[in-house]
């Protein structure tokens, strides 16, 4: 699985500082939040990355880093071989069509004043030279895919709920048949059960057409549903990587730890039972992150060694990265 | 059985739009014991946050309308008292926590002397008393250095931080009813598993009674004696917390638990999701609301909406006509 014609995208120290100014006249740049900071990572043909964690901990930034819809600070990120960072901007529409997007906000990412049939062909006027029939018939066909009535293509997006909406959003990615797509908090602001009718979508989805997802969501249950490997961020870095099964089973990062305790179970006898690790405190700023590891003014087994030497970002095991400087206590 | 501590009866809300009349709250009973925590669980739209308003008489009229109801609370009818009296139970009788901590805190007070506000206006407490007092409860919800916190503005908190300050304000009258409304849906699940822990232990130590209004079964299998799931204006089921998760008797019900993903699920497991979409409230058909979604349906489902009657576990209460033949299948 890890040889390198199965890699899709490699993403090598990325970093991602928006920078902070003072003064309105004579600004100067006095700091940086720092929202990604050397994060490193590949995802393979076909399958799904789930990116989670808290507000904040920069994973939104990640997919969008990762796509160049920021200019990154630092880094590489190589898809299918090329280096995405070094291309101009015509060499980069050519990319631009094989990864798309589905946003988090079904109402703000529609454009209110377009019919639906507009949205979804605005790729494809972009990106090839079909006739207006052809788009209409390709239009129509996604509707189709995605569960929606053909026959709704002159509608316009407030005649939608809003998973009818995120529909239409999938259709719109899916209209130049991108390799890659990213999925940022796709179903965050959908109801419970209208959730899993996406979600169910999107699995469809990817196994009729072989798409591979960054799915990044900070629902940690939902995440390790529809992932096949998971890396938990935490300010700006990941502090852990592995197969879905691996990171539940075996979590080796005290964050991971605490965050799976974390996630509610509905189920009322497990619930009891369950043994919880509650963190102390709020996430510290991503302006002046604290120094040696990220996660010490919250880890229960922080120390002096913690407060001063980041930790290493390391496989312990085949496929299973982290980056702890105890995560050897946890190996089984 | 002891006295009720709440009980609502036959509670029906309406607001009078330009569109038509939205029947939000639909015949809402139940009873509350002193102590208890109740779940109210649904999706957006169900009524549960309406229904609550509604008790503390917090709709606004025009547009929206009381139709009908009682609501009893230490042996007076809300519904009937004179707004003067009515101001004398909210906060001090019965306090709220709202669903986003920024906009029901005012930014231009002090989170000290909003607290101090309902503790001179109910316990005629001067300012310094009052200052003490809301010191005390700061520490109390676990926010360090309550003294200077107190002269702090709502910006200068942290999410996890405002949702502490307004649980410590419902707090400071010793309410024998809390009513949270998604107290932690706009929060992280670390942040959200100190809240919950906050209340539990309050409850605790307080004997007061929590209604947890939600959307989110997880969060209320943990810490929850009885839930109340709302469809539509309707309960449609209610019971002991474990009748409801292990004995599920409404389809809704069964449909909204399959469409959570477990973190425990074994790989490759599909969710059950449920197809269409909730009814609109301005056209609600004449039978069962969940009749267009419902994989039991029969056509006596669309003539009547089913009572809410007692099914085969003793104070377990289900308002579907098919709950017997659900308990067979379910149990086989």
């Amino acid at each position: 699985m890890t040889t390198e014609t199965n890699v899709l995208l490699q993403v090598r120290n990325l970093k991602k500082y928006f920078p902070i100014y003072k003064g309105l006249v004579f600004s100067r740049h006095v700091n940086d939040v720092k929202a990604v900071d050397d994060v490193s990572f590949d995802v393979f043909r076909g399958e799904t990355l789930g990116l989670v964690g808290e507000t904040g901990c920069g994973k939104t930034t990640v997919g969008r880093t990762v796509l160049r819809l920021y200019e990154p600070t630092e880094g590489q990120v190589l898809f299918d071989g090329v280096d995405l960072m070094s291309l101009r901007e015509n060499d980069m529409r050519r990319f631009r069509r094989r990864m798309q997007m589905i946003f988090q906000d079904p109402y703000a990412s529609l454009n209110p004043r377009m019919t639906v049939g507009s949205i979804i062909s605005a790729p494809l006027d972009v990106h090839t030279s079909l006739g207006q029939a052809q788009k209409r018939e390709r239009v129509q066909e996604l509707l189709r895919i995605v569960g929606l009535n053909p026959d709704f293509v002159n509608r316009y997006p407030h005649e939608f709920s809003g998973g009818q909406r995120q529909r239409i959003g999938i259709a719109r990615a899916l209209a130049i048949n991108p390799d890659l797509i990213v999925c940022d908090e796709p179903i965050s602001s959908l109801d419970v059960s209208i959730q899993a009718q996406v979600v169910n979508l999107l699995e469809e989805l990817q196994d009729q057409l072989g798409l591979t997802y960054i799915f990044i969501a900070h629902d940690l249950s939902m995440v390790r549903h529809i992932s096949d490997r998971m890396a938990v961020m935490y300010l700006g870095k990941i502090m852990e990587l592995a197969n879905r099964d691996e990171i539940y089973l075996n979590p080796l990062h005290p964050y991971t730890q605490a965050l799976m305790s974390a996630v509610p179970v509905p189920d009322p006898l497990r619930a009891r039972k369950r043994q919880r690790i509650l963190l102390e405190g709020d996430l510290p700023s991503p302006v002046n992150p604290p120094a040696g590891c990220r996660f010490n003014t919250r880890c229960p087994l922080a120390d002096e060694r913690c407060r001063q030497e980041p930790p290493l970002y390391r496989e312990l095991k085949p496929g299973h990265f982290v980056a702890c400087h105890y995560a050897e206590r946890f190996l089984t | 059985m002891t006295e009720a501590l709440l009980d609502v009866r036959d509670l029906r809300t309406r607001f009078y739009t330009q569109d038509g009349v939205v029947k939000a709250v639909n015949g809402v009973s139940y009873a509350m014991q002193p102590g208890e925590i109740l779940g109210v669980v649904g999706e957006s739209g169900c009524g549960k946050s309406v229904h609550a308003m509604s008790i503390l008489r917090l709709i606004q009229i025009p547009p929206g309308k009381i139709e009908s109801g009682e609501v009893w609370f230490g042996g007076r009818d809300l519904l009937k008292l004179s707004e003067e009296e009515m101001r004398r139970v909210r906060g001090h009788e019965i306090a709220m926590v709202f669903q986003d901590p920024m906009s029901s805190l005012n930014p231009v007070y002090t989170v000290g002397f909003q607290i101090c506000e309902a503790l001179m206006l109910h316990k005629q407490m001067t300012m310094q008393q009052a200052r003490n007092r809301a010191q005390e409860l700061l520490g109390w919800v676990g926010i360090p250095e309550p003294r200077k916190r107190l002269d702090h503005y709502p910006h200068q908190f942290s999410g996890g931080m405002r949702q502490r300050a307004m649980i410590a304000m419902a707090l400071s009258c010793e309410p024998r009813l809390l009513i949270a409304d998604e107290p932690t849906t706009a929060l992280d699940v670390t942040i959200q598993a100190q809240i919950v822990n906050l209340v539990v232990r309050l409850q605790e130590e307080l004997g007061m009674a929590v209604m947890w209004i939600t959307h989110d079964l997880g969060v209320v299998a943990e810490m929850v004696q009885r839930v109340n799931v709302m469809y539509a204006g309707y309960i449609i089921e209610r019971g002991e917390v474990l009748d409801i998760y292990h004995h599920t008797r409404h389809p809704y019900t069964q449909g909204l638990l399959g469409s959570l993903p477990r973190l425990d699920e074994a790989p490759g497991t599909k969710l059950v999701s449920i197809p269409g979409l909730p009814p609109d409230l301005v056209a609600l058909p004449t039978g069962c609301p969940f009749y267009a979604r419902c994989l039991h349906r029969t056509e006596q489902c669309a003539e009547a909406m089913p009572p809410l009657v007692e099914c085969d576990q003793p104070g377990h209460l289900v308002a579907c006509w098919h709950w017997q033949e659900i308990a067979e299948k379910t149990t086989k």
